[in-house]
């Protein structure tokens, strides 16, 4: 086994895959909520991919991609027995894992990925574990079964109503509330405005909220500024200070705008992308 | 005999006019013709004063002999008895204030051109074949680790290994260099130059690794388990922020971010390269040092229609070196002096188009000796931009810092070193901007070869 080769690759749906790779020392020291930087090739991008699962002892970490941009169109054209260039990390701060009493866990989309690593360790650390797993459509839905392992009771939901509870976290959520259920920590992974009603909604149903932020980065060790989010009015860097914070207090509306700077430039790198690709799938 | 009175040879430079638009380098290696009557200028004094000026002591006199009598390849070799990095200390050490601030020559005629004479050693050596890295002495048996690919790790690997020990540095980032790869631009140090002097470290036995960030993959304390001692280049971290309003804005960039992207990521040349980077029509540069300069100077070349670099005090109080400074004017980047941003100005969208600045004008000197910049009432004005770059420096990296228990640090956030130059960790041994907080490259440099003398030093007790 080479280092950073993909050992096992899962086409979880159209446009998520699954990758277990081989890294031993990220491996051994990952802790939820932190993160991996992957490369693909030379001249490529630096991403942070949040780490899914790892096993010391096997010396592997489990990655899980959805296609957005020519980057990651790129990594998950990768076969098993394939190498990303680099794999650093694990990089960021780790969850504050502690015995809470009942948590919810939220997850939108690949974000319910994200969150399972959490949800994982706040079930170790003897907590209620209430997960919540949204997405547009049925096919949206990952995780299911690795999420149902590690907690109290698994909600999914689906915006078209094709699977689960028709309708948006948000609503299930409400209902458990409702319904008596008392909730003291929330934590949510998903697209920026998912998180940000959510996080409102915590607040007004008494449930403290805390939010994974995935802003633009670059290095992702602390060096280059480029990750920053204002959390209670002050500049925090997401690569180092979080990417979780309490999310009473984050500025998502500012997140939005920041991570939205470049959407131009990302769609003409897809365009040149699928022509390049298109071109030699056309040679064969 | 000498030649002292024939006028100094500062080099050929590409044209600012066309220069302001590439990222090829600026200055230009000496021919060998200009290199022989620039070393025919040397007096070879006696007492070497340049010689004693330099940090880390290169024999300057001798090296500019070996020119004169045609052998380029002993004259890198004579360079690199004490500085094992010589064609980029000949580009990017501020010589003025050292070897040539020195030369007796200086005050009538000029000093000689030594940074062009280093710099044309080791590339033209290097060129012929001729650049010969030292061999390093038997082996000692003794593991040591450098944490950071950085000048002041690399200089520190490169003299370890010249001592005989197994040397294995790690870096972070997924190229070499630290600093001089994702600081310092292209115009100012190619890449190639970069590589092949990383690669001369390489050649004489030193293990590098990529991907490795200490204080997260690996711990000190686990590498002083596998390795007899530590050297901590980690270089610098986050950039300090103006703490206005608007400076999350979209964009407003970190000096760091902006240089990071076009020299390390080569963001230039999006889309044959994927990471982006945005100029604009109008590009403001905040702060007056030399990663103003750099950051100003690239924006340039990205092609917007103009690149302002504003500072709070004047032009005699700002840290930037006067060549950068000379070099940003001649390729039309325009300064504002005495003005301090007070927000930086948005659109409904989060979009920067400005800055709201004030006047100021000099007061009483602070502790430093430089005078304090004072606001004039009423002195309001908005200058337009669409991308801002902050560049009012850095704080130390804490990634080391905060994970290693008994490794003390200074209220500045920087590990603290004894007057022995040790840190508080038996074995662990630091130098470069994790304990200056921010400096040029040739202190760092110097900060590697001394640390290099200790660690031989302690290893001999091991």
């Amino acid at each position: 086994m080479r280092e950073n080769e993909i050992l096992l690759k899962e086409q979880l749906n159209d446009v998520v895959v699954k990758f277990v790779l081989y890294k031993p020392l990220v491996a051994q020291s990952a802790k939820a909520g932190q993160f991996v930087i992957l490369r693909g090739a030379e001249n490529g991008e630096r991403v942070p991919v949040t780490l899914v699962d790892w096993d010391a002892k096997k010396g592997t970490i489990t990655v899980i991609i959805q296609s957005i941009g020519k980057s990651t169109f790129m990594f998950n054209s990768f076969k098993q027995g394939d190498l990303f260039l680099n794999v650093l990390g694990p990089l960021g701060t780790p969850v504050d894992i502690q015995n809470y009493g009942t948590v919810a866990v939220v997850g939108g989309g690949v974000g319910i990925a994200e969150v399972y690593p959490i949800a994982k360790a706040l079930k170790a650390a003897g907590n209620k574990v209430i997960s919540i797993l949204g997405a547009r459509t049925k096919e949206l839905v990952i995780l299911e079964e690795e999420m149902k392992g590690v907690s109290d009771i698994t909600l999914p939901c689906t915006d078209d109503g094709s699977y689960g509870q028709k309708g948006m976290v948000t609503d299930v959520l409400k209902g458990i509330v409702t319904a008596g259920e008392k909730i003291n920590a929330g934590f949510v992974i998903g697209p920026i405005p998912m998180m940000k009603f959510t996080s409102k909604l915590m607040v007004e149903l008494g449930v403290e909220p805390y939010a994974s932020l995935n802003p633009i980065m670059l290095d992702g060790t602390g060096m280059c500024g480029c990750c920053r989010v204002s959390v209670e009015g002050k500049v925090r860097f997401a690569c180092v200070d979080g990417p979780m914070f309490p999310a009473r207090t984050i500025d998502f509306d500012e997140l939005i705008r920041r991570t939205s700077e470049y959407k131009g430039e990302e769609k003409q790198a897809v365009q040149e992308y699928e022509k390049d690709h298109k071109c030699k799938i056309g040679l064969h | 005999m000498p030649n002292p009175s024939a006028p100094r040879n500062n080099g050929r430079q590409q044209d600012p006019a066309v220069r302001r638009r590439n990222f090829e380098e600026v200055a230009q290696t000496f021919t060998h013709e200009e290199a022989v009557a620039e070393a025919d200028r040397c007096l070879h004094c006696p007492t070497h004063p340049c010689q004693n000026a330099c940090p880390v002591g290169v024999h300057i006199p001798d090296f500019i002999a070996l020119i004169k009598a045609g052998d380029v390849g002993a004259a890198a070799s004579e360079i690199m008895k004490t500085s094992l990095l010589p064609a980029i200390c000949g580009r990017v050490c501020p010589q003025e204030k050292h070897c040539e601030g020195h030369c007796v020559l200086k005050a009538k005629f000029g000093a000689v051109n030594i940074g062009g004479l280093e710099r044309y050693a080791a590339d033209t050596a290097r060129a012929q074949g001729a650049l010969k890295p030292p061999v390093p002495a038997a082996d000692t048996g003794k593991k040591v680790v450098c944490i950071g690919s950085g000048p002041s790790s690399l200089a520190c690997a490169a003299e370890l290994r010249r001592a005989g020990h197994d040397v294995t540095v790690l870096e972070a980032l997924h190229a070499y260099g630290g600093v001089l790869r994702y600081g310092i631009p292209s115009f100012r140090l190619p890449r190639e130059v970069i590589n092949k002097e990383v690669q001369t470290v390489q050649a004489m036995g030193v293990k590098f690794k990529t991907d490795v960030l200490v204080g997260a993959t690996l711990k000190v304390d686990e590498l002083l388990k596998e390795y007899d001692a530590v050297y901590i280049g980690s270089g610098a971290g986050l950039p300090t922020m103006l703490g206005i309003p608007g400076e999350n804005g979209v964009g407003v960039y970190s000096a760091n971010e902006f240089l990071t992207r076009i020299n390390l990521m080569q963001a230039y040349k999006f889309p044959q390269t994927d990471t982006p980077i945005k100029a604009g029509k109008h590009v403001i540069v905040l702060g007056g040092g030399n990663s103003a300069m750099d950051a100003a100077r690239c924006a340039m070349r990205l092609g917007p229609e103009s690149v302002t670099i504003a500072y709070r005090r004047s032009r005699e109080e700002m840290p930037a070196r006067a060549a950068e400074v000379e070099h940003a004017q001649e390729e039309g980047i325009e300064f504002e002096y005495l003005v301090t941003p007070k927000e930086i100005l948005q659109d409904e969208k989060g979009h920067v188009t400005g800055i709201h600045f004030t006047r100021n004008e000099l007061g009483a000197p602070d502790e430093k000796g430089r005078r304090r910049p004072v606001e004039i009432p009423g002195s309001d004005f908005v200058q337009p931009a669409d991308t801002v770059i902050t560049a009012i420096g850095q704080r130390p990296n804490p990634t080391i810092t905060k994970t290693t228990a008994g490794l003390q640090t200074t209220e500045r956030g920087v590990i603290a070193l004894n007057d022995k130059g040790e840190t508080s960790l038996p074995g662990v041994y630091a130098g470069g901007d994790i304990i200056r907080g921010g400096a040029t490259v040739l202190l760092a440099m110097n900060d590697g070869i001394a640390a290099a003398g200790r660690i031989n030093e302690y290893l001999k007790g091991k």
